[in-house]
């Protein structure tokens, strides 16, 4: 068994969710050495659950080019069997970069991992609708993983692991970070929230999103939102839950007229329970849901408001 | 610019005026204010290019046959709601409005009211067409739900973007066999066209499924084209998208030449209008008739069939595509009158003046964009009328309103009130099995 | 300036997806191609580039079932030149898809290459880093917001919770396009005829590949259905289980 390389995840100076439980799944795998790229050693601390970090000293902010090439150095130091990254916009950077640099190869949307002689990774793709599982060979290989496939509080240990550092290659320089731009405040914090009433695309209409903040108001929830209902502009970017909005985990998450991609379950699959109404029987969110029904969403969410005033 | 700001600045350019300091009259003097007078204004003194930019579009030129007697306005089904109307259009355009460019372009569901009672003949039903088709050729903005649809039809061949594969779908749970032609060619005395609502939609499945079992129990040897039948494309073509109806149409035709059939029964008035004035200007001339001419002729057969009572108030809406474009008023009436027990009354605003639902020429694909420019659904107009007759069912001909009363039955409070049924639902009904 | 926009083919999921007979891989024989939806995106971010400025845009695609239609559809919205590589596998993973695509743009010298950040059956990774890494050039994908001034790019990568970074990339560079500044242009169909009437596609054929680095899908599979959800028939029941968890 070799040595499995997490690649750290940070922004804004916080360590990502996301780092821990690629930790957890590397311990189940091997032998976890964690490479951080930038970070602090306020960062290193809490890294407790790996054997070893591999730090190299960069700008604190992210940049594809010179993460990329610095991940690069790193892997020569290490020589894993696997590499894990998030999937993230920041770990599939990383992920394809060293791909490319050394040719390894590479299985992105992955929900699970195994290193038993060969690795193998699976994967969603196509919105969910197939699951794929792709042999990567002995390795070294890297695979990024999906956010939400594994626990945590698995890979959350505070500690000092032994800390080795590699110099920071020179990059090609022709990426240059300018600044990161905070989303306008928030006019509700959606992470805080027990129970949200989330739409996608199945509401149809800018106007009808008043038939959810109604069911919203009787449960004392607020309206969150999948990608399609942000991208068209209906509500603030601070409503999106999923892989580029925000991660929920309330006590109670209803779906209305939302598919389920993979890409959002992801921002909600670990609420304490999800209740889904969507209109086709086949919607892969009923397979993440504790409940579903198969309904037009008008209907249910009407009669529910009544029933709850 | 709104029309309020249009007739502002239009008064704004009479306000000059002559006064001569000596004028004498008939050997009266007036000098002075006496002789105050306004400069005679030349009424060319518009840029009038946009409108002879609009009427020199083919179809698009009776435009300039306006003479603003309003007639229009009276009748206009949006301007009853809203700020639009045929008149109002010809007087923007001699203040310069661009059309192309407005969102007047897009409100007009060539309901053809207009065109009943102007007596120059200017005629929407052409003129819009052909402003919207230059306006989407030459990359206007077109609004984003109609796009959406031109794309799905483009697509998949119906509105709705769903599976092509899956449009004979309805029919597994019709109890009754369809033939499906595509599948299995076979000489047919009809070949009936479903379209997309019935193929697609629920409520719609519903009436197929009723269409089927009725035509079923009237022995007739009918056949669809299964999965390979298109959107008729008839509002895609009213929409002013001229190049998906002929992509649309020319499938359809090819389709229907390739079988062996007496005559095509269509399910909706949209349908209708393409397939008997439309497609023989493409090649394709059929002996069609809609649902309700089909079977209103064979009332002999039908009536007998017809055992169980529906003693319920209905009332009638009759379709645009149905009514004053193609003048048939009397079939959906005969069958309904022939309904046991049926209490039929007539809404205010019936035949040639039938008030529209609000979801032709593309206004089907448009109601978050007419939400902004009318304070009240047409549907839900038309809902309230059926209530105020004292109706308990609306019953309709045409796939488009089901789904649109439905909505409005629900928005206008009138929910459990009134019930909106295809006839031949309500004919399906009174079958015994 | 000079653009290039890859377009991707991929199964349209309005459609059940077949598999093959061992379980490998879809049965491209019963699906329906269609427009990768992101790369529809980089497309109409290309366009607005060029309508903003001064451009040329070159759609590229490899050859396969509708690709005409879809070249011709892309010349119809604003492109000015569409390629088809030919003698490829249209169905190869992101890390073929690169070599070819480098392979076939980099004789092109194009000062951009814009393409869609994903696309719904990327098992293998990101296309545009891939191709970056093949042509030498920089990239930065998630890309929702895009500015070009002489030989740089100004661009807005995303990550989650409404952050963005800006970054500047120097030119020539690859950029993975999340979403185009407005909803991609509809091309009218009698536009994308008259353009299939006069235009042409011009065809390059697919160059050596060498060695590419491969994972092999060993398994496909539809997902288990309705495993998880309890299947609720009425809005009572709901009531109940939100009294259940106590938020009602």
């Amino acid at each position: 068994m070799g040595d499995i390389l997490v690649v750290a995840e940070h922004l804004n100076g916080q360590l990502d969710e996301a780092t821990f439980e690629l930790i957890g799944m590397a311990n189940g795998l091997g032998n976890t050495v964690v490479a951080l790229i930038g970070g602090t050693d306020e960062m290193v601390s809490q890294l407790g659950a790996a054997s070893k970090v591999v730090k190299v000293d960069a700008a604190a902010d992210f940049n594809p080019e010179s993460y990329g090439a610095a991940l690069g150095a790193v892997a020569d130091t290490v020589n894993p069997q696997v590499v894990l990254t998030t999937g993230s916009s920041m770990g599939m950077e990383l992920a394809n970069s060293l791909s490319a640099q050394k040719n390894w190869p590479l299985a992105v949307a992955a929900t699970g991992v195994s290193a038993n002689g060969s690795v193998k990774a699976q994967a969603a793709l196509f919105g969910g609708k197939i699951i794929a599982t792709t042999d990567l060979g002995s390795g070294p290989c890297i695979v990024a993983v999906v956010g939400g496939s594994a626990p945590a509080d698995a890979g959350r240990k505070e500690g000092s692991p032994a800390v080795e550092t590699v110099d920071a290659p020179a990059g090609a320089g022709k990426v240059h970070f300018k600044k990161l731009i905070m989303p306008e405040s928030a006019d509700v914090d959606i992470t805080t929230k027990d129970v949200l009433v989330a739409i996608g695309r199945g509401i149809g209409s800018k106007d009808d999103i008043e038939v959810a903040e109604e069911l919203a108001e009787a449960l004392d929830a607020a309206v969150a939102a999948s990608r399609p209902i942000i991208d068209a502009g209906w509500l603030p970017k601070s409503r999106q839950v999923g892989k580029s909005g925000l991660k929920v985990k309330p006590k109670v998450y209803i779906a209305l007229g939302i598919s389920g991609a993979p890409e959002h379950l992801e921002g909600m699959k670990n609420s304490s329970t999800i209740i889904a109404i969507n209109s086709d029987k086949n919607a892969p969110i009923f397979d993440v849901a504790h409940y579903g029904m198969v309904a037009d969403l008008f209907d249910v969410v009407e009669e529910l408001t009544e029933a709850l005033d | 610019m709104t029309f309020k700001t249009m007739v502002r600045k239009e008064k704004e350019q009479k306000s000059s005026f002559v006064e001569k300091d000596s004028a004498i009259v008939d050997g009266i003097d007036i000098s002075g204010h006496w002789n105050k007078m306004y400069q005679p204004r030349e009424v060319m003194n518009y840029d009038i290019t946009p409108l002879e930019d609009l009427r020199a579009l083919p179809g698009a030129e009776s435009i300039g046959n306006c003479y603003q007697c309003a007639q229009c306005i009276g009748v206009c089904p949006i301007d009853n709601v809203g700020d639009y109307g045929p008149r109002k259009i010809y007087r923007k355009l001699q203040l310069g409005m661009n059309l192309l460019e407005s969102v007047d372009l897009w409100q007009c569901t060539t309901c053809m009211n207009c065109l009943r009672v102007c007596p120059k003949e200017v005629n929407m039903i052409d003129i819009m067409p052909a402003a919207r088709e230059k306006a989407i050729l030459d990359g206007k903005e077109v609004p984003a739900e109609l796009q959406e649809m031109f794309q799905n039809c483009a697509e998949y061949g119906n509105p709705m973007g769903e599976s092509p594969r899956k449009r004979a779908r309805w029919a597994k749970k019709a109890d009754v066999e369809v033939k499906d032609l595509s599948k299995n060619p076979e000489p047919v005395d009809v070949l009936w066209f479903v379209g997309d609502y019935y193929a697609y939609h629920g409520r719609g499945n519903d009436a197929a499924q009723a269409m089927a079992r009725v035509l079923t129990k009237l022995g007739v040897n009918f056949g669809t084209l299964g999965a390979e039948e298109r959107c008729d494309g008839d509002s895609q073509r009213l929409a002013g998208e001229k190049g998906l109806y002929e992509m649309l149409a020319e499938h359809n035709i090819e389709k229907f030449n390739s079988l062996d059939f007496k005559k095509m029964v269509v399910s909706g008035p949209h349908a209708y209008n393409a397939i008997k004035n439309e497609y023989p200007k493409m090649g394709g001339t059929y002996d069609v008739d809609h649902y309700t001419q089909f079977l209103s002729a064979m009332m002999d057969k039908l009536k007998p069939l017809m055992t169980k009572e529906f003693g319920k108030k209905v009332t009638f809406h009759d379709p645009c595509y149905l009514g004053r474009h193609n003048g048939e008023y009397e079939a959906p009436r005969t069958l309904l009158n022939a309904i046991p027990g049926i209490q039929f009354s007539e809404m205010f605003r019936n035949k040639e003046q039938g008030y529209c639902c609000g979801g032709g020429g593309g206004g089907m694909w448009l109601d978050g964009f007419m939400a902004d420019n009318i304070n009240e659904r047409l549907s839900e107009n038309r809902v309230k009328e059926a209530i105020a007759v004292g109706a308990e069912v609306l019953a309709v001909c045409c796939p488009y309103e089901v789904s649109r009363f439905e909505d409005a039955v629900k928005s206008t409070g009138n929910e459990g009130k009134l019930e909106v049924l295809d006839i031949i639902e309500i004919i399906d009904r009174c079958i015994e099995e | 300036m000079k653009i290039v926009v890859p377009l991707k083919q991929v199964p349209d999921l309005v459609e059940d997806l077949e598999l093959n007979d061992d379980g490998t891989g879809l049965d491209y024989e019963y699906l329906k191609m269609k427009l990768n939806e992101w790369d529809d995106h980089a497309l109409e971010e290309a366009i607005l580039t060029k309508e903003a400025g001064d451009a040329e845009v070159i759609a590229v695609a490899l050859d396969g079932e509708d690709v005409d239609k879809m070249l011709f559809t892309a010349l119809a919205k604003g492109a000015d030149k569409a390629v088809k590589i030919t003698g490829a596998n249209p169905y190869a993973g992101n890390h073929e898809m690169a070599k070819v695509l480098a392979n076939a743009i980099s004789g092109m010298s194009p000062d951009l290459v814009l393409v869609g950040v994903q696309s719904a059956g990327d098992s293998d990774g990101w296309l545009a880093p891939l191709l970056a890494a093949h042509l030498g050039m920089p990239s930065v994908s998630v890309v929702t917001g895009l500015q070009v001034s002489g030989n740089t790019a100004t661009v807005h990568k995303e990550y989650s919770g409404g952050i963005m970074a800006e970054f500047d990339v120097e030119l020539p560079g690859v950029i993975g396009i999340q979403a185009a500044r407005q909803t991609p242009r509809y091309a009218p169909v009698s536009k994308v005829r008259q353009i299939q009437q006069s235009a042409t596609i011009e065809e390059v054929a697919a160059g050596d590949l060498g060695d590419v680095v491969t994972s092999t899908v060993e398994e496909m599979k539809h997902p288990e259905k309705g495993g998880g959800a309890k299947m609720l028939s009425d809005v009572e029941e709901i009531v109940e289980v939100l009294k259940e968890k106590g938020v009602a």
